[in-house]
């Protein structure tokens, strides 16, 4: 009966893990109506460096956006630690891709990083003392301490970047997400996020992490999720990383996902 | 106003119309090449260079002034550029900066002269389209016609012969440049008619309403044609549609309702031209908010039809032959009880998928079942669906407990190709991974 | 510190304006003479040394109200300016203040008389649909935001105006004052008309005080502030709703056209001062209300002025001047900065070539000028001022008119600049991968800003250097 029944209405609010820290249920996510993930089901080990490989336009950065509730879902459900975004936002960082901000914004690398600590103060009260030392605590923490009161257009790319983690850090969350950011940066920036990341690692941190890089991934990340519109692919890298899987990441095979998708797009629109 | 005079009402509509299809033909580059508000700059920045003119040459003959405002509006164009590059001061912004200083002094420099001429700054906004006819009298033309015509003629021209390169510079300037066409010098040219016309039209519909004889033409074809031929064609109906009827509502409409005198014809214009525009904003065949929101009616409609029809056909599948159809009221609480879905419904019937077991206690007791043509099309859905979940079971990391909210989603939309390319790729499987069979593909759904 | 300097930077500016607008006069005023004679006599009187008293010392009750009432919306426009500006939505204001004139127009109708309130309650009616059409229209695919502004400014504009063409033939007398919106008219401005500027502005400033915070994550970045739980939707409201604000209580004195260069000018002028927002802030609001200072000042002092084109021009004249002379971002320091590394650059190139060409004459020879235009194909007259340069910083010395010889201190610059240069290109050749042939004109370009800390890595990575290398491609001058 159950099975007769089954419509689409019901929609699998069921079991959340409440020890995990993200768990994706049935997302999908569509763009005027052209699903860009499919049926994405995830959970996400705690405490681990997690890296989410695939090639371009496979839904990488939809889907972190996704999860923090900046893009609306077209189903399913994200949890963390068993409640939903709006009530964990405390515990949830996020450092979205350097290009997506005007850098010649007037702003130094310490107002930029204080940001981090809005989403704690209530409305119309300003940052206080106890903020400024956050925020100065996260930029010593990834390295730019001197340049604290430079203006942000002055910085180089991969300082820029060190700032933007230094903001994810002071809002001191358990989980953070994170598009692209070794993207454009250079080596001693590269070698300071992955030292940052182990160091969250260290303190029980979830890190999900986008990555363009498939030959660093073995040795940056502890658990591998393999994206193209669906996941291929997810767990621990040494048993998830290999020839076969990323051949079907990468390989674009599956023509008939693209099929569907752009019938679902083209009979939406008309 | 009495009626209809040839006389006064035919020059009006006449200016109107040259000045509405010469701003709409250049409008239709501002608006692909993104540059509605360069529009809107020079026509406010004009000002200037027209005032110097007339305190230079003192007369309000055509040459001094048409050179001043060509001067102002390329003025316009670099001195924005320059801000833009050399200033970091975004784009927008940096229009804002120019036009609005040029345009205050040029209200200045007016102001000094308003004595000395009839260049009023009121006029300057909406023009003074209305009293054309009384500069016909003595002449056969009256010289703003000619002045427009002559405009009308320049743009026609250079849209003609510059066809091919103005289509290229303004979809892909880089492009344009390394097949050798001079995408920068199209561009200053573009800015150069825009002013040129700007001016030409200050005497008859005034600088604001410019802008959206520049502007409001192109979008609105923009929302109803996909090719620039067609595009242009139809921004020059909307332009005539535009001067015609709003000169008429000016000179009529405040009578119609019950109001003394007429009111300005320009102003008008640019009012049924924004009417127009809302029309096809609503109505645009494939870009319009109706048809947009009447194609998600549809989707939504075949999409519950659809759950309905593979819903009967499980509903047989698990029942052995002889039992009891299903009630309309269960179909209703399976599918989400909404007038939608009972609109749906009675779709189904009417079609000819669904037949109805009348029990005369009412609607919702009626027993609901599948005719042959029903049968067919539910066949194709469940074959659709469960090959969707083989499909992706065999690909895709995904519990099996989840497969079945895929397919749920995707079925509505896959054709029998893709049934086809799905079973090649499957080996032409008998039963889905929950283990039920999967029908075989039938002659026409 | 900020201020002074504009403050004297529009003192010129004043002088600059008293100066150029008569200038304009004598092409027309030699025309015609009667009428033309008039035409000066009434616009560009200079004014009596008492009228100026008058108007400076705020003797005058009505020239008190204009100037306070335009000052402070000078304030409270460049206040909320500054962010209408950083969130790229300051030209959302012209479709705005345009939006503006049907909500007057059917205010006066319904009403049949003027009252100012009631005919901005209309004003802010219309005008808030406008902006609400700006963003419904920008939700049609295929329309750009740049059109929709365009589309709202001119079709509402059209409308206003037709409802204007309407009671210009209603009545008589009464509608006269409407127009007065279109381009401002200061002068009509009364006490309680001064009184609502002042509110507003206070209302403003303290609304973007209070919210500075929000403000400031929404402008930089408004995806992070979402992800942080600020309501993005809702500071934009509060934003925008501020800005109708102040445009609505604006357009009598400056008019719904020029409004919205009180919104950007000021803002995009302080951005050339300084790189914080707070300063930015404040810089905008000096120069917004130095701006209305003046702008009103004038127009009183010169009869026939329109006030707001005026305050307009003021502005202007702050934005032209920032842009000039602000000390990091104008347009003279950067050129400065730009002619500066050029000249140094030279002078580094010069000494290189004089440390090679010393190379093959010996240490203190006496080196014939000719060689070293050779060594690097400069012209006559750039040489000859290389050469100037160079000795004034006492580098080199010239006994004899064909012949240089370096200065101790010249010598120990140039071997520097040698050896970096080379370093340099051994690290390209080593590590980079780059062919011998090819290095010489990369190490030309990165020798210039090799920072101590970069050459002792250099010298920690090419660890068998001592001293200033050989050419690893052969000297040029030799070649």
């Amino acid at each position: 009966m159950s099975n007769i029944f089954a419509s689409r209405h019901q929609n699998g609010g069921d079991d959340h893990d409440p020890a995990c820290p993200v768990s994706i249920h049935d997302m999908t996510v569509a763009y005027h109506r052209r699903p860009v993930l499919w049926d994405i089901d995830y959970a996400a080990p705690q405490g681990k460096l997690i890296g989410i490989v695939g090639p371009n336009g496979a839904g990488k950065s939809t889907l972190i956006k996704a999860c923090m509730g900046l893009l609306p879902l077209a189903s399913g459900s994200v949890r963390f630690y068993g409640k939903p975004y709006r009530a964990q936002r405390q515990i949830v960082g996020y450092v979205p891709q350097r290009e997506s901000v005007d850098w010649d914004f007037p702003a130094s690398a310490l107002d930029v990083v204080t940001m981090g600590r809005y989403g704690r103060l209530p409305w119309c009260i300003p940052p206080r003392r106890r903020d400024k030392n956050a925020a100065l605590a996260a930029l010593e923490q990834v390295g730019m301490a001197e340049f604290s009161h430079r203006q942000i257009s002055r910085l180089s790319g991969g300082q820029q970047q060190r700032v933007f983690l230094a903001r994810a850090l002071a809002q001191d969350a358990l989980i953070y997400f994170m598009d692209e950011p070794f993207a454009g940066v250079d080596a001693s920036t590269e070698a300071a996020i992955v030292t940052l990341l182990r160091a969250l690692k260290a303190r029980g941190r979830t890190v999900l992490i986008v990555h363009h890089d498939i030959q660093t991934v073995r040795e940056y990340f502890d658990e591998v999720m393999l994206l193209n519109m669906r996941i291929i692919a997810a767990g621990p890298v040494e048993e998830v990383f290999t020839q076969e899987n990323l051949q079907k990441t990468y390989g674009g095979r599956l023509t008939l996902l693209d099929k569907a998708a752009q019938a679902m797009a083209r009979i939406g629109r008309h | 106003m009495t009626g209809w005079q040839w006389d006064i009402d035919g020059w009006i509509v006449l200016a109107g119309i040259l000045s509405a299809v010469s701003c709409a033909l250049l409008g239709n580059y501002l608006v692909l090449r993104r540059m509605s508000l360069m529009g809107d700059a020079i026509s406010h920045a004009v000002l200037p260079g027209l005032a110097i003119a007339f305190l230079i040459s003192h007369s309000r003959s055509s040459v001094p002034m048409f050179v001043g405002a060509v001067s102002a509006g390329l003025l316009t164009a670099v001195l924005s550029q320059t801000v833009h590059r050399y200033g970091k001061v975004e784009h927008g912004a940096a229009m804002g900066v120019v036009f609005s200083v040029l345009f205050a002094l040029g209200l200045i420099l007016i102001r000094q002269a308003a004595d000395h001429v009839d260049l009023d700054p009121g006029c300057v906004l909406y023009g003074n389209i209305n009293q054309i006819p009384l500069d016909a009298i003595g002449s056969a033309l009256p010289p703003p016609i000619l002045n427009l015509g002559i405009v009308l003629l320049v743009n026609v021209a250079f849209i003609a012969l510059f066809y091919k390169e103005m289509k290229i510079s303004t979809f892909d300037p880089q492009l344009a440049t390394t097949v050798g066409i001079p995408a920068d010098l199209m561009h200053y040219a573009l800015m150069v008619l825009v002013s040129v016309t700007t001016v030409a039209n200050f005497e008859s519909v005034g600088s604001i309403l410019v802008i959206a004889m520049l502007i409001v033409p192109g979008v609105t074809a923009h929302l109803l044609t996909d090719r620039l031929g067609a595009m242009i064609a139809v921004s020059i109906i909307v332009a005539v549609f535009s001067a015609v009827v709003g000169h008429v509502f000016a000179a009529f409409g405040p009578a119609w309702i019950g109001l003394p005198g007429s009111t300005h014809t320009s102003a008008m214009m640019a009012v049924v031209a924004g009417g127009l525009l809302l029309i096809a904003v609503l109505l645009a065949p494939r870009h319009g908010v109706i048809s947009r929101a009447w194609h998600r009616l549809i989707l939504s409609l075949n999409i519950i039809r659809d759950d309905v029809l593979s819903l009967l056909l499980r509903w047989q599948e698990v029942r052995p032959e002889g039992g009891r159809p299903i009630r309309q009221a269960e179909v209703l609480a399976a599918i989400g009880d909404s007038p939608l879905t009972r609109w749906s419904l009675r779709t189904l019937v009417r079609s000819g998928y669904v037949m109805l077991d009348r029990t005369g206690r009412g609607d919702d007791a009626d027993g609901m079942k599948l005719t042959a043509s029903g049968l067919s099309r539910a066949t194709g859905l469940i074959r659709s669906h469960r090959l969707w979940e083989a499909y992706i079971d065999k690909h895709f990391k995904l519990p099996t407990s989840h497969l079945h909210l895929s397919a749920e989603r995707v079925e509505h939309y896959i054709t029998s190709e893709m049934r086809d390319e799905m079973s090649a790729d499957l080996t032409s499987p008998q039963h889905d991974p929950h283990g039920r069979a999967i029908p075989p593909e039938q002659g026409e759904g | 510190m900020y201020s002074l300097r504009t403050a004297r930077s529009l003192l010129a500016l004043a002088v600059m304006l008293l100066v150029s607008v008569p200038a304009a006069s004598p092409a027309w005023a030699s025309g015609e003479p009667s009428r033309s004679r008039s035409i000066t006599d009434t616009s560009l009187q200079w004014p009596s040394g008492e009228t100026l008293a008058r108007v400076l010392l705020f003797r005058d009750y009505n020239t008190r109200v204009v100037v306070i009432g335009t000052t402070l919306l000078g304030a409270a426009a460049g206040v909320i300016g500054t962010f209408a500006y950083l969130r790229k939505r300051a030209l959302m204001g012209d479709a705005l203040s345009h939006a503006t004139l049907p909500g007057i127009a059917i205010a006066f109708i319904l009403l049949g008389a003027k009252s100012l309130p009631l005919l901005l309650v209309g004003a802010t009616i219309t005008g808030v649909l406008g902006v609400f059409a700006v963003i419904g229209l920008r939700t049609i695919p295929r329309i750009r935001e740049d059109a929709a502004i365009g589309i709202v400014l001119s079709v509402f504009f059209g409308v206003g105006m037709v409802l204007l063409g309407v009671i210009q033939q209603m009545r008589t007398g009464q509608e006269a004052g409407l127009s007065g919106f279109i381009y401002g008219k200061a002068a009509a401005m009364l006490a309680a008309d001064a009184w609502l500027i002042g509110v507003a502005a206070i209302v403003v400033v303290a609304g973007c005080g209070l919210l500075f915070k929000e403000f400031r994550a929404v402008c930089f970045d408004p995806q992070f502030a979402s992800s942080i739980g600020v309501r993005v939707h809702l500071v934009d409201f509060i934003m925008m709703a501020l800005v109708v604000l102040t445009t609505v209580v604006g357009l009598q004195a400056v008019g719904l056209i020029l409004i919205v260069a009180l919104l950007i000018i000021p803002a995009a002028a302080a951005r050339f001062w300084t790189d914080d927002l707070r300063m930015m802030t404040i810089l905008s609001a000096v120069f917004g209300a130095l701006s209305g200072y003046f702008g009103s000042t004038f127009s009183a002092l010169l009869p026939r002025l329109p006030t707001g084109a005026v305050i307009v021009l003021c502005a202007g004249g702050v934005f032209g001047m920032s842009m000039l002379l602000a000390p990091k971002r104008g347009l003279l320091a950067a050129s400065y900065r730009h002619w500066a590394l050029r000249r140094n650059t030279a002078y580094q190139h010069l000494l290189r070539a004089l440390a090679e060409l010393e190379e093959q004459f010996g240490e203190g020879a006496e080196i014939p000028s000719a060689r070293l235009a050779g060594a690097r194909r400069w012209s006559p007259l750039h040489m000859r001022s290389c050469l100037a340069a160079a000795r004034r910083r006492g580098a080199i010395e010239r006994r004899e008119q064909d012949v240089i010889t370096l200065t101790p201190s010249g010598r120990a610059q140039a071997r520097r600049m040698l050896r970096n240069h080379r370093l340099w290109e051994l690290y390209l050749i080593r590590h980079a991968d780059i062919a011998p042939s090819h290095v010489d004109r990369d190490a030309d370009d990165v020798e210039h800003v090799l920072s101590e800390g970069i050459v002792r890595e250099l010298e920690d990575e090419l660890t068998d250097i001592t001293g200033v290398p050989p050419s690893p491609h052969g000297s040029r001058s030799a070649s």
